[in-house]
């Protein structure tokens, strides 16, 4: 008698829950094991079957107008009808930036990145680490960058199959199969003009046919026999400076992003150490995996046998504790009057830090106050322009010139009755410096070994505006 | 090869027969392509190809294969025949020289979710997991979770597990990754199971193939190496040290992964050891770096820096500076860094932090500036020193005019006024000057809620009041019950000029209102007022508790169990995995491992980290609490009541105390005093003269046990309630064959309760114990039966609490002997008329005298200890030196006493008079304020 009321009632509860096949199913389940003692638990053990085996489940490419334009499951097909959870999103979102990047729907969660213009959206189903997800999706757009050149709807489009192979590669079954891009050309030939006549005219494919042979030895990132006439290996050293000054030209916060890329054209397996003059400035740093973490911990140098062709080497991080110079100040005064619907302001730009150094490239950008309707300005240098419906002004400078400093002032008009903005708008500064690491960071050597040829070397220097931002 | 745009129309494949061998791949490629996305549409024409598709199975070019795969994986399912078709193929593939071809067939083998055929497959897998390849084992191994996925007993028969636990021990790491992988995803399924046995000699393997594997691999070791609990704290350092160097990782995940495999076993190690110390070090700047990596990433970060932050606040005190909100940062990694900021908030960062702040609140996102004045408010609960600049920031903000701002501004300064009662009420009138731009609930109701909190000093409290009564019907459910509190507020505090309006609300909540809030809590204030104002005035303007210093802290145990799930989606969202994650119901909660110091062996190991658990800050849970709501205390219920669930504070308060003497006057009735006599109590085994008619009483469910741990939880509820006499022996042993009786009489959460104590002083056991009550005086009879069901062994005693109500037929008993007393304040408040008249109305024959000795009270702790037992003061006086105290009560059965209590100062006898229609009883009151008194 109580056994069945058992049943009954979970039964009842059940169908209330989820929908009627699996009810059945459920049904038969309680009778095998009733004597047990996890009854409750059992409509659950089905759904676990179904969804542990995957970690990404589907990936959806979503361009700005908010078409999905391709679509990769790899188990299941999951209806589209998924994104709209996601569009959902984006529409309370006002910009496409501001878009969360996990979102949660009844039965899924959508991971996404915005790249390019593009929303590469996935789908999961199970407890995953969304930075695994996230991560793996970057992965994706960068390979799609380092195949085609860029990542737009267009490109992708016009290499939809050589997309899908690649997508078919990367993935098995939602797990991460080959990711490496050294790993993937073996398998799947980037495409190139030359190649694609060939193809169609003889049948061939742009499939490889042997094993790629970096996929299983302990340095996947490097295929075997590679080979040049030229060996050449040349480093730049780029720092961002992110800083945050407040209107009195203080410096709130500061810090540096640097990052080494490196181009590496070596035949063979070479191995290489690179060390720098003043290891101890950087507080934190992250490697590529080919770099000997061991080695760096001992003796603070980065050795490692390099991947083929353009790559990340590290990235470091010089925070606040040490002292971050600033290039370039600015001098603003942005004010508006409390009547006549008007304002004023007055740009100053000067150098700072710069070691002796010429700022290039500089340009100043300030998002206005939505009721602000034009500029008159003048400049003393470089032009300006004042975009309308963005409400943003950007002025290009170019090179600083310490002599005469340039200067940007005239009057702001306003939205006539709208009461003067309340928000103070704020400058972002872009710049670049070429040959200083503002760090002061300095590669002091760097030694090749297990191949014996003659490479050449460079280290090139330059530091840029990350994140500079002039609060006002 | 143009096939690009054309590939999603389907037309080319009505052809497919008549196509030569090399160009059928291509239209293969199509196919799959459109396979996933126009599955259905495609159906019937693909139907004829596919016995060609399969012979093409069979050919040499590697790419035409893989289409052929790609192409089976797809359709298997509603072909399954085709499938059947490709086993042949699938094992000779298996067997291919090439090792390729080998891991593709088997790759595929394992998508094909078709019964039948994975039978058929077994073989090929257990071959292929012993393949001298790795590139091929590391397949085979993801290939049985996908098995085990279809045909989970089947893969177990088989005996697959085991080889998986094999590939453990693999030389290549990244088989060993896969292996880890798979081995966690079918652990996932089976929650009992512990199929991935991690012993030292595994977790060494890991290690071993962490620093080698690609870095997805990497992820998955960390995660499953977090699931161990090692030994000791010398072998969670040893993994540490292990481990430590995936914080330099580039790959965000793997960084995170690392983290949570630090911070889990950080609870090992001793906290005052170097090691310790250098690994808190080592965790700061990884999560700084995460910080700077594209904003999705970020946004994971911050979610887990925020656990991070309130598990181990001291590993990111020093960077508070790289939270600090950047101009173009996405909407939802401004809103996470503000709430980082706030905790990491302290005394040496709060003049920056603030400045910020300021900074944010005239920024354009509506939601942020919000959140940075709310968050201005928070700081200054939190940081006491800032709480001047705090206020005075804030009153900036308001000068802005600005209407979000200041009505946001409005409610985080109620927070500091509950915080720092009396210190910044001269911003009062700041505040309401801004009163009508008020258009939001949430203003609305901080602004109502300090004007009734301050009417004392707001002149004209009872205009700005009245004025929001106008649209009463209009507001939302929180304004309508914070301004009914404020007006009844506002009227004790004023009761001359505001009665009309006391009125007017009252009468809308209770009588125009459809919610049952609003008038419940209209009809409590309306009786409370009516009954007895003094009550009122205690219970509405109560001394509120503080609030706490943190706001939308994590609950300890739960904060525990997200550190153990750092970097899942459960970190994101803050919520246990059970709690969202579908079919998860069966997954372990994980806990923190318990540090195994000789100290410590006593915790048990499902309790966290001792530590933790002790100097954890207290929760102010995120509910609404209807009851201190009640209480008027606005904000939420009280804190500072340490070690229990924010579930169980708002129990106790409901027992302790509050609503008890709220009610009291309506639902329970004070007893106290003498012992009864109407009631005879009858161990049936026991042959008892004087029990007239002995009723057996059946089972009750309820167990003494219950009732002792009722009385436990409601300990203040007793303190608070009143006077309890100590019991008395009502039936002495040699009257009833050994049965000794003592009891007495108790009032808790409103109700009566007759607490006894049976002692058995006969040699033989006693059972069956039953009570009846005669009908008494008073009504009074048992709610429940007696709850005593087991024997009563000799020279055993034990404890009941029988719950007692007064509905019971009622008989005027001679003697009138039990006179304890439910008692009832005369019908108006403040009538003292009513108070004479009823004086004057009674006979002065009734009138008796008696003199209460040696009593050293003043007059008001003795007015306080009566009305803890019902007794109500309703006027004092002071004749020639003397306090006259004119007091009323009324016995359950309805007859009401007035006494005058006469206490001259240095004289420790007092004089009571009472006066009552029913002169016999006055004995009894007589000698229950003498009990009272003297207590």
């Amino acid at each position: 008698m109580l056994y069945i009321k058992t049943v009954g009632a979970i039964f009842f509860r059940f169908t209330y829950g989820l929908t009627l096949y699996d009810g059945i199913y459920f049904c038969l389940r309680v009778h095998r094991s009733a004597g047990g003692s996890s009854v409750a638990l059992l409509p659950f053990w089905r759904q676990c079957w179904q969804s542990a085996a995957e970690m990404i489940h589907s990936l959806f490419l979503i361009n700005p107008t908010g078409d999905v334009f391709l679509e990769k499951h790899w188990k299941s097909v999951i209806s589209r009808s998924v994104c709209d959870y996601f569009f959902e999103a984006r529409e309370k979102a006002v910009t496409p930036e501001n878009v969360a990047p996990v979102l949660q729907t009844p039965h899924h969660y959508l991971i996404s990145i915005y790249r390019g213009k593009l929303f590469f959206l996935s789908v999961v189903q199970t407890e995953v680490s969304p930075l695994f997800v996230i991560e793996f999706l970057h992965r994706v757009a960068d390979t799609f960058q380092d195949y085609f050149g860029e990542c737009s709807e267009t490109i992708i489009n016009d290499n939809m199959v050589v997309v899908y192979e690649l997508l078919e590669e990367m993935l098995d079954n939602g797990f991460p199969l080959a990711t490496e891009s050294s790993v993937l050309k073996e398998l799947i030939k980037p495409p190139n003009i030359l190649r694609s006549v060939v193809n169609t005219l003889t049948g061939g494919s742009n499939v490889g046919s042997s094993l790629p042979t970096s996929h299983l030895s302990t340095i996947p990132w490097r295929r075997n026999g590679v080979k040049y006439t030229h060996n050449e290996a040349y480093f730049d050293v780029i720092e961002e400076i992110d800083a945050i000054v407040d209107k009195s030209g203080m410096t709130v916060f500061a810090e540096i992003q640097g990052v080494v890329e490196a181009c590496v054209r070596l035949s063979g397996m070479p191995d290489l150490t690179l060390s720098f003059v003043n290891p101890r400035l950087l507080d934190d740093v992250s490697f590529h995996p080919c770099v000997r973490f061991k080695r760096w911990e001992s003796e603070r140098v980065l050795s490692f046998i390099p991947p083929d062709g353009n790559f990340t080497l590290m990235t470091y991080h010089v925070s606040s504790q040490n002292l971050v110079s600033i290039p370039v100040y600015v001098k603003q005064n942005i004010s508006f009057f409390d009547s006549g619907s008007s304002g004023r302001m007055d740009i100053t730009v000067g150098p700072k830090q710069t070691m002796g150094k010429t700022v290039e490239g500089l340009s100043v950008t300030i998002h206005m106050p939505k009721s602000v309707l034009t500029v008159d300005l003048t400049a003393t240098q470089g032009n300006y322009t004042y975009d309308l419906t963005a409400k943003v002004l950007v002025w290009d400078i170019g090179k600083l010139n310490p002599q005469k400093l340039p200067t940007l002032q005239g009057s702001l008009s306003i939205q006539a009755g709208v009461p003067k903005p309340v928000e103070n708008p704020s400058l972002n500064i872009d710049l670049k410096i070429e040959q200083l690491a503002i760090s002061g960071i300095k590669v002091s050597r760097l030694d090749l070994f297990g191949e014996k040829y003659k490479t050449f070397k460079g280290v090139k220097y330059v530091t840029k505006a990350g994140n500079f931002q002039v609060r006002t | 090869m143009t096939v690009g745009k054309d590939v999603r129309y389907p037309t080319l494949i009505l052809s497919f027969n008549s196509l030569n061998q090399e160009k059928y791949y291509l239209y293969l490629i199509i196919i799959t392509i459109n396979l996933q996305s126009q599955l259905f549409k495609l159906n019937y024409k693909i139907k004829n190809c596919s016995k060609n598709v399969v012979n093409c199975m069979q050919t040499d070019n590697l790419e035409l294969k893989k289409l052929v795969y790609l192409y089976l994986m797809n359709y298997a399912k509603s072909q399954p025949d085709m499938a059947i078709m490709a086993v042949n193929s699938f094992v000779k593939d298996c067997e291919d020289p090439n090792p390729l071809i080998r891991a593709l067939a088997v790759r595929t083998m394992g998508c094909i979710r078709v019964d039948k055929i994975t039978e058929y497959l077994c073989e090929p897998l257990r071959k292929c997991l012993k393949d001298e390849d790795p590139y091929v084992r590391k397949t085979a191994a993801v290939c049985v979770a996908k098995l085990h996925d279809i045909n989970a007993q089947m893969v177990e028969d088989q005996g697959f597990l085991d080889s998986l636990r094999d590939l453990i021990a693999d030389s290549n790491p990244m088989v060993v990754a896969n292996a880890v992988a798979a081995l966690s995803e079918i652990s996932e399924s089976h929650p009992n199971s512990n199929l991935l046995d991690l012993n030292p000699q595994n977790i060494n393997k890991l290690l071993t193939a962490l620093n080698e594997c690609t870095e997805w691999g990497q992820i998955f070791i960390l995660d499953c190496l977090s699931n161990y609990n090692p030994k000791d704290e010398r072998e969670a350092q040893s993994i540490c040290e292990r481990v430590t160097p995936r914080l330099s990782h580039a790959n965000s995940a793997v960084v995170l992964s690392a983290v949570k495999v630090l911070m889990k076993f950080l609870e090992l190690l001793p906290k005052d050891s170097d090691y310790y110390n250098t690994l808190l070090k080592k965790l700061s700047p990884p999560l700084v770096t995460l910080l700077s990596g594209e904003p999705e990433v970020q946004y994971v970060a911050l979610r887990n820096i925020n656990l991070i932050v309130q598990k181990r606040p001291e590993i990111l005190k020093q960077e508070i500076k790289v939270f600090f909100v950047k101009y173009n940062d996405p909407i939802y990694v401004k809103l996470e860094k503000l709430d980082i900021m706030i905790r990491l908030a302290s005394q040496a960062n709060i003049a920056q932090v603030l400045a910020e702040l300021k900074e944010y609140a005239t920024e354009v996102d509506v939601d942020f500036v919000r959140k940075a004045v709310r968050a201005i408010g928070r700081c200054a609960i939190k940081v006491e020193q800032s709480a001047e600049r705090c206020v005075s920031t804030l009153l900036d903000l308001i000068q802005t005019k600005v209407n979000y701002v200041v009505q946001e501004a409005i409610v985080v300064i109620r927070d500091i006024f509950r915080k720092y009662p009396n210190k910044y009420e001269s911003i009062i009138a700041t505040l309401c000057e801004n009163l009508d731009s008020l258009d939001e609930p949430d203003a609305r109701a901080a602004m109502i809620w300090i004007v009734g909190e301050y009417a004392e000093r707001i002149d004209n409290a009872d205009e700005l009041l009245e004025s929001f009564l106008e649209g009463f019907h209009d507001e939302s459910t929180q304004v309508q019950l914070t301004l009914l509190t404020a007006i009844v507020k506002l009227f004790l505090k004023k009761p001359s000029e505001t009665q009309e309006l006391v009125q007017k609300v009252l009468s809308l909540a209770t009588q125009d209102s459809d919610n049952p809030d609003l008038r419940d809590r209209g009809y409590i204030y309306w009786r409370l007022l009516s009954t007895d104002p003094v009550t009122a005035k205690e219970v509405v303007l109560s001394e509120k508790p503080l609030i706490s210093e943190e706001t939308d802290l994590i609950e300890p145990t739960l904060l525990d169990e997200l550190i153990c799930h750092i970097g899942s989606l459960a970190s994101v969202y803050h919520k246990p995995p059970s709690a969202f994650v579908e079919g998860s119901h069966g997954v372990h909660r994980k806990h923190l491992p318990v540090q195994h110091s000789s100290i410590d062996t006593g915790e048990s190991p499902v309790s966290g980290g001792p530590a933790a658990a002790m100097d954890q800050p207290h929760v102010i849970p995120s509910q609404g609490d209807l009851l201190g709501d009640l209480l008027n205390l606005d904000l939420g219920p009280p804190v500072n009541v340490p070690q229990v669930s924010s579930m169980q504070m708002g129990a106790v308060d409901l027992l302790g105390g509050g609503l008890d003497s709220l009610l009291g006057g309506d639902l329970g009735g004070g007893v106290g005093g003498s012992p009864a006599v109407g009631q005879n109590f009858i161990p049936s085994s026991v042959p008892s003269t004087f029990a007239p008619s002995p009723t057996p009483a059946p089972a009750a469910a309820v167990s003494s046990g219950l009732n002792d741990l009722f009385e436990l939880s409601t300990g203040m509820a007793i303190t608070t309630g009143g006077y309890i006499a100590p019991k008395a022996v009502w039936l002495p042993a040699v009257k009833a064959k050994g049965l000794e009786i003592s009891g007495t009489f108790s009032r808790r959460q409103g109700h009566m309760y007759m607490d006894m104590t049976f002692t058995n002083k006969a040699l033989q056991h006693m059972t069956d114990f039953a009570v009846q009550f005669n009908k008494n005086s008073f009504g009074m009879i048992p709610t429940s039966p007696l709850p005593i069901h087991t024997p009563l062994m000799p020279s055993q005693s034990i404890e009941a609490s029988l719950p007692l109500n007064t509905i019971g037929p009622v008989m005027k008993m001679d003697p009138l002997n039990n006179l304890q007393v439910k008692t009832h304040t005369l019908a108006q408040w403040g009538k003292r008329q009513v108070f004479l008249a009823t004086w004057k109305d009674i006979p002065n024959e009734n009138e008796l005298q008696y003199q209460i000795k040696e009593c050293h009270l003043n007059a008001d702790t003795v007015s306080g200890k009566l009305q803890n037992n019902n007794i109500y003061t309703i006027a004092k006086r002071n004749v020639e030196g003397q306090d006259m105290l004119y007091q009323s009560l009324k016995l359950t059965n309805g007859i009401w006493i007035l006494a005058e209590l006469r206490i001259q100062p240095g004289n420790p006898n007092y004089t009571l008079s009472l006066k009552c229609r029913a002169p016999e009883v006055s004995q009894y009151v007589y000698q229950m304020y003498d009990a009272v008194l003297k207590n």
